[in-house]
């Protein structure tokens, strides 16, 4: 089936999403949709799946123009959507999940799971999916949901696949096996739009590549473009994928976690009896996909989860037992994954968000009154340093970009004396010239001499920012190596390969995930 | 994407990474929070329409003139102008002025009713809102009342003091006894987990049979009376009157404002109020900030319970001074109602307060004297707390045009 | 290619040992404490020695009689109360070692204590009528159940209804005055859901057109309706009692043969048409519920909308007509106040049954069986509390009557078990 969008433009109130898209999609195409966050990938994929409604322009799906007023009239016309953020109802079984919505039914309307079981079981054996119907969907991984989200959309007979940001959550190896399926798909006849920002699976995957920048289309590439010319595509410019900095002077090692254990509410083990050491005057990047317990180690760094077991020790003292607020009070500084969650309070002001966590100590409070002239003027000066662009410090934090919001994280977590700082994510979802000064600012600090831990899933920011790189994979440190390390082997890390064996076959040639080696099918 | 306001309305904010300059600012919050004062007068104002067309159809007079009302439709409005106006103007009578009275005192009398009845509201309603700002919703109002009159009330007549000092003993009492009410359930919510709505529910039938139990216990009433109430409290523990005789108003009144001006300082200006508000807007945000959001619950819920336990009190020891089986009244729902008038500030409290103090102090004048019993006060209670809980509803009504930056959708 | 991923456990910590979860010592203390109670209070020092409790079970229609049973009062309350100790430390035993009990547990050692306890209490007295006993239960039991299977069905599609009682409140009203006015119990049972489902409109439109917190609504819509009914009440109704609040009762259908089953048969089987509808209403939405489209597609409105949405269900149009289903069921149940038990319309004559009924939803974890079981329990301490203060046992029946309060209490708290709400539950859906 062919898809052709004729430009669709769609706006939130005045801010326009998609500007005038155009899109072709051949049968048996794999479309790549790239684009940064925020780009307007997932509008524009929302409002094919029928979710919006756009304000201009048309869908042709084989040269007829259709309209959708919802998601059913988009899976009636053949298309599929897999979401990045899954549609599972987590306490339904597979079976349920993909019944949901087209039910069959026995007489006197009750359900016949029987009917759904078995087109999960024929879909499931067809694409060699191991899915079992009776599953109850929390307890599977992030993978197999994934592929329940697929036989979903299978069920229902897409012949138009829309993958968002599928690999997202994957691993490297699961990525790699969706990949493979991406291929059956693309041979039993379906067409797929595969939206992502990640260039090398856009190399190793697509047919056709759609480069959209700031809701418009940028350019159309082909899978043989560098991936700096696609990056360049990408974000408008030419990137520095540096940021420059001086070599690290490492000091004595002042922060140190042993054998550290945190279990989640389910009792499943997340980080698993991990050991590190940080230096003074050193940044350690803690790379990893996406929930393999790299969030859960900087949240029990400053004390928002227990530890099961272990260790963490800052400047000789142990920190066991020790609240969060201690903690800030030992020189933690914390710049959370999850800056609209964790790290401001939308509603309170960017002055109020400047002392989110200084709101009790001198000059802001005396005794319990607060200061709130006090409060002002020390968060003015803080606008020019961290350069916040702002209408009024007295405006809720709400109304800033992202970027800006993070860089009132950072004016706070920064500006005071630190003894350690642990980031996550530091930058995601921001723009590139955010990107830059935040990543100035956390050298700048490493460079007074504050051992830094940063955690984040973007191999490019790892390795910018790191000294050297811990690599977590299921909630263990599969190994510490240098800043230097080839991005094959860290990649082959991060699928939990150990690092001797991942360098040696790196360097005999037998890696085997595709994304590094587009052109080798997988052993 | 939706967001918690102080109000309790969701309302959709803006999602993703939209630069500032071309983002919808989140004029909705905004508007709520600033207080739209405008909505909240019209709320009133559909509010007493709609009592007043309840008034209309249930009088015989308008009733019957509703029978010919194709030949003489003046009669029926003339009908139904003189029933409401009545209605409206005894309740003004009753809560306000009295000008139809012989003497002056008799003529102010009655807004020194209105506050006498809105002290406990205001009390109460500070507890609550204090509760939505913190992100609680307390509705355990009655519990914490119940219990503070208990308290207040046990020691107001258990015990001989020297004045002043029983006075005190006997207040703080009552804000133990509702502190511990409120306490429970913050207690459990940050123990636990246990969601407080319910508790707060469990815990106000809870202090009802509490209070039924003990008033049969003759250990606890020590009074010869066949109905369940205890013995007057000592004349040592109660509130001193402002006014003198046949004025009711008692220093609970000057406790309301003190409360009220303590909770403003609380939370606009104390470090324990800022962590109040930032557990109230984002519990994960305070958390990461080095928050405790259990601590905070469990303070909120004592404070909150101890505000009402002072309504309570100065229903024992002020209003009525002695300790009976309807000493709550529906007190803990009326605070609520009172707290989402007041949109949780606290002058807005106070002022709501007054407002359904004068209500219910006016209802009385208004069933006594013209027929149209009390409960209507209830309804228009309770439309306005509705309309003001959707102000698009209520702009729609009036026509008035969105306020700008509404089209985030 | 493999799907080697698919469901594989997480790996043994290394340091695993260490890890095993901590021993829950909730239960084992709880049996110990009413085990001690049992054997304590009610026996040993309760001052029952040479006292005996008789257990009658007649009703007079049956078709064959049981003889009342007649025991002597302390030793057969020391008797259960060693039985009771043994199965604590039964229990303590099992949780030492980290082992599941079987639900025939609790239910067995709730049946126990309940006999310890009616065996102490009714010495002073000596009779103890069973058949009433449970008669009256499922009578007070009746609006409970169908409040929570209200509350059930709007939670399950994620709407919060705290105003329960009001429609119980209101259908009781609708009834009252419909029957009355067509001097015709049924008619009243036919308008009593649409009092119900009219509050729930109110609900869904503040809910879901104008997103205002539904506890709120629920909170504000509860006491709307107790001033009109009291409006109305003091107006219209008295005025003319005759016309508009005349007492009219259901009539009592006994089911052939089954209603001649001793003490169940007076107890379930001799009743008006309310309460077999109740038993329809709670076995339909069992089956509906989990085993029918309208379950499924109800149950993903509940917990995760979006979900449904992007499969072309229509969310808010679901909940607004569950909802409003929900209401008339409320309605009905309200019904049971006035036409059902015979009684003119009153004033607040809900009186608080509606959070009862709340609180029996959630001990029943959101499902019809559990929650009817809940309501039951309810039922039976009310009216246990109600007999035993009238038999004039000397047990405070304001202490007992709180009861159902606590447990729901500990049930929130979880002490009984985890207790999930419907995840998108109490949320406004607004496509974004």
């Amino acid at each position: 089936m062919k898809l052709e969008l004729r430009g669709i433009t769609k706006r939130f109130g005045t801010f326009t999403a998609n500007d005038a898209i155009d899109l072709v999609v051949e049968p048996g195409e794999i479309h790549a949709l790239l684009g940064e966050n925020g780009a307007g990938k997932s509008t524009l994929m929302n409002t094919l799946y029928g979710l919006y409604a756009p304000e201009e322009g048309e869908i042709l799906i084989d040269d007829r123009p259709v309209t959708f007023s919802g998601p059913g009239d988009a899976v009636a016309a053949g298309i599929g959507m897999v979401h990045q953020h899954f549609m599972l109802v987590p306490v339904f079984t597979v079976a349920e999940s993909v019944a949901l919505g087209y039910e069959p039914t026995k007489a006197g309307s009750l359900l016949d799971l029987a009917q759904a079981r078995k087109k999960v079981a024929d879909i499931s054996s067809r694409f060699g999916f191991n899915i079992n119907p009776d599953a109850v969907i929390e307890d599977l991984p992030v993978g197999a949901q994934q592929r329940v989200e697929i036989i979903k959309a299978l069920s229902r007979d897409a012949q138009i696949l829309i993958l968002d940001e599928p690999t997202a959550v994957l691993t490297p190896q699961e990525t790699d096996e969706l990949i493979e399926i991406m291929r059956q798909l693309k041979a039993g006849g379906t067409s797929i739009v595969f939206i992502t920002h990640k260039l090398r699976e856009v190399r190793a995957i697509a047919d056709g590549i759609t480069v959209i920048r700031r809701g418009k289309v940028v350019g159309e590439a082909s899978p043989e473009s560098s991936e700096s010319e696609l990056a360049g595509l990408m974000v408008g410019r030419d990137v520095h994928l540096t940021t420059e900095k001086d070599d690290a002077d490492p000091g004595e090692a002042t922060f140190s976690v042993r054998g550290l254990t945190v279990v989640d509410k389910s009792e499943q083990v997340v980080v698993d009896d991990v050991s590190l050491d940080v230096r003074r005057g050193e940044i350690l990047a803690i790379a990893g996909v996406d929930g393999n317990g790299q969030s859960e180690l900087a949240e029990a760094i400053i004390g928002l989860v227990e530890p099961r077991a272990g260790s963490i020790t800052l400047d000789g003292q142990d920190l066991a037992g020790l609240s969060v607020k201690e903690r800030l009070g030992r020189g933690i500084g914390f710049v959370p994954e999850d800056r609209s969650t964790d790290g401001v309070i939308g509603s309170f002001t960017i002055s109020e968000n400047m002392i989110l966590d200084l709101y009790d100590q001198a000059p802001y409070a005396k005794g319990m009154s607060m200061q709130p002239a006090v409060v002002r003027v020390e968060g003015e000066k803080k606008v020019g340093e961290f350069d916040i662009r702002l209408s009024s410090i007295d405006d809720p934090i709400s109304t800033l970009s992202g970027g800006n919001q993070q860089k009132v994280v950072l004016s706070r977590e920064l500006g005071r004396p630190l003894r350690m700082l642990v980031a996550s994510q530091p930058t995601r979802g921001l723009d590139v010239g955010s990107i830059e000064f935040v990543h100035k600012r956390i050298i700048a600090e490493r460079d007074s001499g504050t051992p830094c831990v940063i955690v984040s899933t973007e191999l490019d920011e790892v390795l910018n920012l790191a000294d050297r790189i811990a690599v977590m994979y299921r909630g263990r440190v599969v190994g510490v190596v240098p800043a230097h390390t080839p991005r094959d082997v860290l990649g082959l890390m991060m699928a939990g390969v150990p690092e001797d064996e991942a360098l040696a076959r790196v360097e005999d040639g037998s890696a085997a995930t595709e994304i590094s080696a587009a052109e080798e099918d997988p052993a | 994407m939706t967001e918690k306001t102080a109000t309790g309305q969701t309302v959709p904010v803006a999602q993703g990474d939209i630069p500032a300059a071309e983002a919808p600012k989140p004029t909705v919050l905004r508007e709520i929070l600033a207080g739209s004062w405008l909505v909240s007068v019209l709320s009133i104002v559909v509010g007493l329409l709609v009592g007043a067309v309840l008034i209309a159809a249930s009088d015989s007079g308008v009733q019957g003139t509703l029978g010919y009302f194709f030949s003489r439709p003046a009669d029926f409005f003339m009908a139904v102008w003189r029933t409401v106006s009545e209605a409206y103007l005894a309740l003004f009578r009753g809560a306000v002025f009295d000008w139809q009275a012989q003497t002056f005192v008799r003529a102010v009398r009655p807004v020194t009713e209105s506050l006498v009845a809105s002290t406990p509201l205001i009390l109460a309603g500070l507890g609550i809102a204090l509760g939505f700002r913190s992100g609680l919703f307390n509705i355990g109002g009655q519990g914490q009342v119940i219990l503070g009159a208990i308290f207040a009330g046990f020691f107001g007549y258990w015990f001989t003091l020297p004045l002043g000092l029983h006075m005190l003993v006997a207040v703080v009492a009552g804000i133990v006894g509702g502190a511990i009410w409120g306490g429970i359930a913050g207690a459990l919510k940050a123990r636990t987990g246990a969601n407080e709505v319910i508790v707060t529910i469990m815990l106000n039938s809870i202090a009802g049979y509490l209070i039924a139990y003990l008033l049969k216990q003759q250990w606890f009433r020590q009074t010869g009376s066949a109905n369940p109430q205890s013995r007057d409290v000592d004349a040592a523990a109660s509130l001193f009157p402002l006014l003198p005789d046949p004025f009711r108003l008692n220093a609970g009144f000057l406790i309301a404002i003190a409360a009220t001006v303590f909770v403003w300082w609380l939370l606009e200006r104390s470090t324990l109020g800022f962590e109040f508000r930032a557990v109230g807007e984002n519990p994960h945000a305070a958390r990461t900030a080095g928050i405790s959001v259990g601590r905070v619950t469990l303070v909120v819920m004592m404070i909150a319970g101890a505000l009402a336990g002072l309504a309570g009190a100065s229903q024992v020891l002020g209003t009525e001074q002695r300790l009976t089986m309807g000493i709550g009244g529906s007190l803990g729902f009326d605070a609520i109602t009172v707290a989402l008038l007041g949109r949780s500030r606290p002058l807005g409290t106070f002022l709501a307060g007054l407002l359904f103090g004068a209500f219910k102090a006016g209802g009385y004048t208004m069933q006594a004297q013209t027929g149209t019993p009390i409960d209507i006060i209830l309804v228009v209670q309770s439309v306005i707390v509705l309309l003001i809980a959707a102000p698009p509803l209520v702009r729609a009504i009036f026509r008035l045009p969105a306020p700008v930056g509404k089209g985030a959708r | 290619m493999s799907a080697s991923t698919e469901t594989t456990p997480r790996q043994t910590p290394a340091n695993g040992a260490a890890l095993r979860t901590p021993v829950d010592w909730k239960f084992p203390i709880v049996y110990s404490a009413l085990a001690l109670v049992t054997l304590l209070l009610f026996g040993l020092f309760g001052g029952a020695a040479g006292k005996s409790t008789t257990f009658s079970f007649a009703a007079g229609t049956d078709l064959f009689g049981i003889p009342p049973v007649t025991v002597s009062s302390m030793p057969t309350a020391i008797a259960i109360g060693i039985v009771l100790v043994a199965m604590a430390a039964i229990a303590t035993w099992l949780a030492a070692k980290r082992e599941k009990i079987g639900i025939w547990f609790p239910v067995v050692f709730g049946v126990l204590f309940l006999s310890a306890f009616l065996t102490w209490a009714g010495a002073d007295t000596g009779r103890i009528p069973i058949t009433p006993l449970l008669a009256g239960a499922l009578a007070l039991s009746v609006p409970l159940i169908f409040g929570a299977m209200c509350g059930l069905v709007g939670e399950r599609s994620g709407i919060i209804n705290i105003a329960i009682e009001g429609q119980l409140l209101a259908g009781a009203f609708l009834a009252a005055v419909v029957a009355s006015a067509v001097k015709n119990p049924y008619a009243g049972l036919v308008a009593a859901p649409f009092a119900g489902a009219l509050v729930a409109v109110v609900l869904t439109f503040f809910a879901i057109r104008y997103w205002v917190d539904q506890i709120i609504i629920g909170v504000v819509l509860n006491v709307l309706v107790v001033g009109l009914t009291n409006f109305l009440f003091s107006t219209v109704l008295t005025q003319n009692p005759e016309m508009w609040n005349a007492r009219q009762q259901l009539p009592v259908i006994p089911i052939p043969l089954l209603g001649d089953i001793p003490v169940l048969g007076p107890v379930l089987f001799r009743q008006s048409i309310l309460v077999y509808l109740m038993y329809v209403v709670v076995a339909v939405l069992y089956i509906a519920l989990f085993h029918s489209k309208w379950g499924l597609r109800t149950r993903a409105i509940g917990e995760h909308p979006k979900a449904a949405d992007t499969v072309g269900i229509p969310v808010n149009r679901n909940r607004v007509i569950n909802t409003l289903i929900a209401g008339g069921i409320a309605g009905l149940g309200g019904a049971f106040f006035t036409v059902g038990s015979g009684l003119a319309f009153g004033k607040e004559m809900s009186a608080g049954q509606g959070f009862i009924a709340l609180a029996a939803m959630i001990l029943g974890k959101w499902n019809p069986i559990g929650a009817v079981f809940a309501a039951l329990l309810f039922g039976f301490a009310r009216n246990l509390g109600n007999t035993l203060s009238t038999m004039g046992t000397p047990v405070p029946s304001d202490l007992l009557l709180m009861l159902p309060y606590i447990v729901t209490i500990f049930a929130v708290a979880g002490f009984v078990g985890k207790v999930r709400a419907p995840a998108a539950n109490g949320k406004a859906y607004a496509k974004q």
